[in-house]
């Protein structure tokens, strides 16, 4: 790997990558090693195909490429065979002989394997066709099922690196932010803040400044940075090389989740060998101008995102934040003006550079602009990563996309946003997705989490839930947040578990709205959120567990119980078998009977009875 | 806990890590991360030579180690099995896995079980989502997982020790 020493040296060696590429005429099998399909094996799979092309003599015939994440996690381990386009879903070691005597050497399907769309039971061939992608536009996440994250020379033959040459040696500094204004990129963290007023505002700044990306992605449910910053970090680390030239930095720092071994590991490797090829460390490209990137790992501390306590646990410290009367723009890392973007920010710069501001701003709502990737999860058919526009409509998010609600139960609410969101109801679904409109009904964008909840997801728990999250996160400095949590998260408990008191609505109100008031931070102000708008929306769930004493979706265990619904029951002994406290008794082909002395509320009966005769009381 | 084993400290792998940063004292956390990967936790008998090769006060290495969740100043166990409870794994139930860990291991959140083998612990959210309710056994990621699937995974790791 020898280093580029100019812009024409760069651009050769594109030229010759591509060439190589067109030249292709071997197969690729290309199988997601994202962190998603990693967990259902990906490892084994990717052994068990090297052996058996080894063994079949074709090891030198094709190419296997491990890439980073798809995005329908959903359905992992995915196998995408080239160049034909063939999608295999939720392959195991077994299924790999097939393949490769089938598909590899014959060049036939494996009709087993061959995914099929779960609400119409059609078979789908080839990737592009399937609705889970068809329906998205995956501007920054398109490169990630093609390129191997550890090559450079994979970014570069997709184009990489041609927004670095245009902003190094066609563009000046003001003219950059220029674009990045005029695109109207916002702040992708969940902030919204308008990237190129950011930018600006550093640019004037004297003295050392430095370069920050926020990977510290802590809102649980959200996982679009891990996957971005595993499946393709050059396009991160080009979007910070093009914001240091922009602001006037030589020194950047990528502060990440120590819990993303994955994505510190081919960060790293990036790192290397964008310093290698000359596209990061001293005169880039011949350009003259020196940038390196650091990497930081972070400690698991959910706080660590917000900016001023990312700075100081950069620095070493514990990471508490600090009253922003000064920006950290203006003193941040080091006391020195300092310019933090988040992962996705940084990956939208070289899109825009490259297409240029106005091929973006036509892209999105009017005040959001580009595309957003969310994390599609909970209970929902197609989980995973989704890339729309901005402005796309939850329900066509959830049910076009993501295909619905799984087992036939109802929609509940889409919980957005983490723990500084709220859960938005169905009577909201129509609503275009953007930083405005979500915040008009009591929850923010943010970073793109978007659990989906169902008719057996309890909304008083889930608030409960976010409480107990931050009051293990909060810092513990300042009194609102610190007491305010406690207590809120007392209160909730005591409804949770039927100890709930006429009043106690009230007094939630009344703690939410002192947090968002006096919290020294973002993490405080916007605790109260999950609480508040849950209680606008589902007032009658908490009105049931204080008043009833009953749980309506059979989560809070004091609060529920079970029966069996002797006219649904077919008496077909499937829970009687699976009970573990012998708590089911029955005949075959007769209804069952339940005996709530032994009952543990496992839910184990619920979940497996296929005629819905287990019924929450 | 008493039970987990207290490991004998390598001083020459320890100065290579702290070397590995040039004594900055800006990476403490980074260095600890380092010599938890190698003993799963930081033993406190290194304190006093992170002090003298950091330039720090031994109490920002309290305040860091305390303060950030995946250090751990006590012993743990051979393996540490995080249980994701992240907004997606809450609502696909990771409590119940959390429950069945809990009475397989006989421990509570944050303990080590009695062979030494198995630290328990809960972790905000480790961007699995898509694969919920997840664990993490060390670096290892299992998904899809429900109660009875969860223990088979612990099952394989006693396996592997014994």
């Amino acid at each position: 790997m020898a280093k580029l020493a100019d812009r024409a040296a760069l651009k050769e060696y594109r030229k010759k990558l591509q060439g190589k590429n067109q030249k292709r005429e071997r197969k690729l099998i290309s199988l997601c090693a994202g962190s998603g399909c990693g967990a259902y094996g990906t490892a084994k799979v990717h052994q068990a195909l090297v052996d058996e092309l080894k063994k079949q003599k074709l090891d030198k015939k094709v190419d296997v490429k491990l890439t980073g994440c798809h995005g329908f996690c959903e359905k992992g381990p995915i196998m995408v065979i080239h160049p034909e386009g063939i999608f295999y879903p939720q392959v195991k070691e077994k299924h790999v002989p097939e393949i490769v005597a089938e598909t590899i050497v014959k060049g036939e399907l494996v009709k087993s394997l061959v995914y099929k769309e779960p609400a119409t039971k059609k078979k789908i061939t080839f990737e592009e066709d399937i609705p889970f992608y068809k329906l998205q536009q995956r501007v920054i996440f398109g490169n990630n099922g093609l390129i191997d994250p550890t090559s450079i020379e994979d970014y570069i033959a997709a184009g990489g690196y041609a927004a670095l040459e245009k902003a190094l040696f066609d563009l000046k500094p003001p003219k950059i932010i220029d674009e990045v204004k005029k695109a109207g990129l916002r702040g992708r963290g969940g902030g919204g803040f308008p990237t190129g007023i950011k930018w600006e505002t550093c640019r004037r700044q004297k003295g050392d400044k430095y370069v920050i990306c926020n990977a510290d992605e802590g809102d649980p449910g959200a996982y679009m940075d891990r996957s971005l910053l595993e499946g393709n970090p050059h396009s991160v680390v080009e979007g910070m090389i093009i914001g240091a030239i922009a602001v006037g930095s030589h020194e950047g720092y990528v502060y990440v989740r120590h819990e993303y071994p994955l994505a510190v590991k081919n960060l790293t490797i990036a790192l290397k060998n964008a310093e290698k090829q000359g596209l990061l460390g001293k005169n880039i490209l011949g350009s003259g101008f020196d940038f390196s990137i650091h990497i930081s790992r972070g400690g698991g501390a959910f706080v660590c995102g917000e900016s001023t306590a990312l700075m100081a646990s950069l620095e070493g410290n514990p990471g508490r934040p600090r009253a922003k009367y000064i920006h950290t723009v203006e003193k941040g890392f080091r006391q020195n003006p300092s310019n933090l973007n988040n992962v996705e920010t940084w990956a939208n710069v070289p899109v825009i550079i490259n297409k240029g501001a106005e091929w973006y701003a036509s892209i999105g709502t009017e005040h959001s602009k580009g595309t957003k990737i969310f994390s599609l999860v909970g209970k929902v058919v197609n989980t995973g990563l989704v890339e729309v526009p901005m402005g796309t409509t939850l329900r066509s998010i959830i049910f076009d996309i993501g295909g619905g609600i799984p087992k036939k139960k109802k929609f509940k609410a889409v919980q957005t946003g983490g723990p500084s969101g709220g859960c938005i109801p169905e009577q909201f679904l129509d609503l275009p997705v953007d930083f405005d409109a979500l915040a008009k009904v009591g929850s923010i964008m943010g970073s793109g989490g978007m659990i989906v909840m169902d008719q057996d997801t309890c909304m008083v728990d889930v608030a409960r839930y976010f409480v107990d999250f931050l009051k293990d996160e909060s810092c513990g400095q300042c009194n609102p947040c610190r007491e305010g949590l406690k207590q809120m998260l007392a209160i909730l408990t005591g409804i949770c578990e039927g100890r709930g008191n006429e009043g106690d609505i009230e007094i939630l109100e009344e703690l939410g709205t002192m947090m968002q008031k006096f919290s020294l931070c973002g993490l405080g102000t916007s605790a109260p959120n999950p609480v508040l708008t849950n209680m606008l929306y589902f007032r009658q769930e908490y009105e049931a567990h204080i008043k009833d004493k009953k749980c309506p979706a059979g989560v809070c265990k004091p609060l529920f119980h079970y029966e069996i619904d002797p006219e649904a029951c077919t008496g077909c002994q499937v829970c009687f078998r699976r009970c573990p406290q012998d708590a089911i008794s029955g005949e075959k082909k007769k209804p069952h009977e339940l005996h709530q002395d032994k009952c543990i509320k496992c839910g184990i009966c619920y979940d497996g009875c296929k005629f819905n005769a287990i019924v929450v009381k | 806990m008493e039970t987990a084993v207290e490991m004998e400290i390598d001083w020459e792998t320890i100065r290579n890590i702290i070397n590995s940063y040039r004594g900055n004292p800006e990476a403490l956390l980074m260095i600890m991360q380092d010599i938890s990967d190698i003993y799963n936790y930081v033993p406190p008998a290194v304190i006093p030579l992170l002090v003298e090769k950091l330039g720090v006060k031994e109490s920002l290495i309290y305040s860091v180690a305390t303060f950030y969740k995946t250090i751990s100043l006590e012993p743990r166990g051979k393996y540490i099995v995080n249980v994701c409870t992240g907004t997606a794994c809450h609502v696909r139930g990771a409590e119940k896995i959390m429950d069945a860990l809990q009475n397989r291991l006989e421990v509570k959140e944050g303990q080590t079980s009695a062979d030494g083998l198995f630290t328990l612990e809960a972790v905000r959210c480790i961007g699995c989502c898509a694969s919920g309710p997840v664990i993490t056994v060390n670096q290892d990621t299992h998904g899809g997982l429900d109660r009875s699937s969860v223990l088979k995974v612990i099952d394989d790791y006693s396996q592997t020790a014994s």
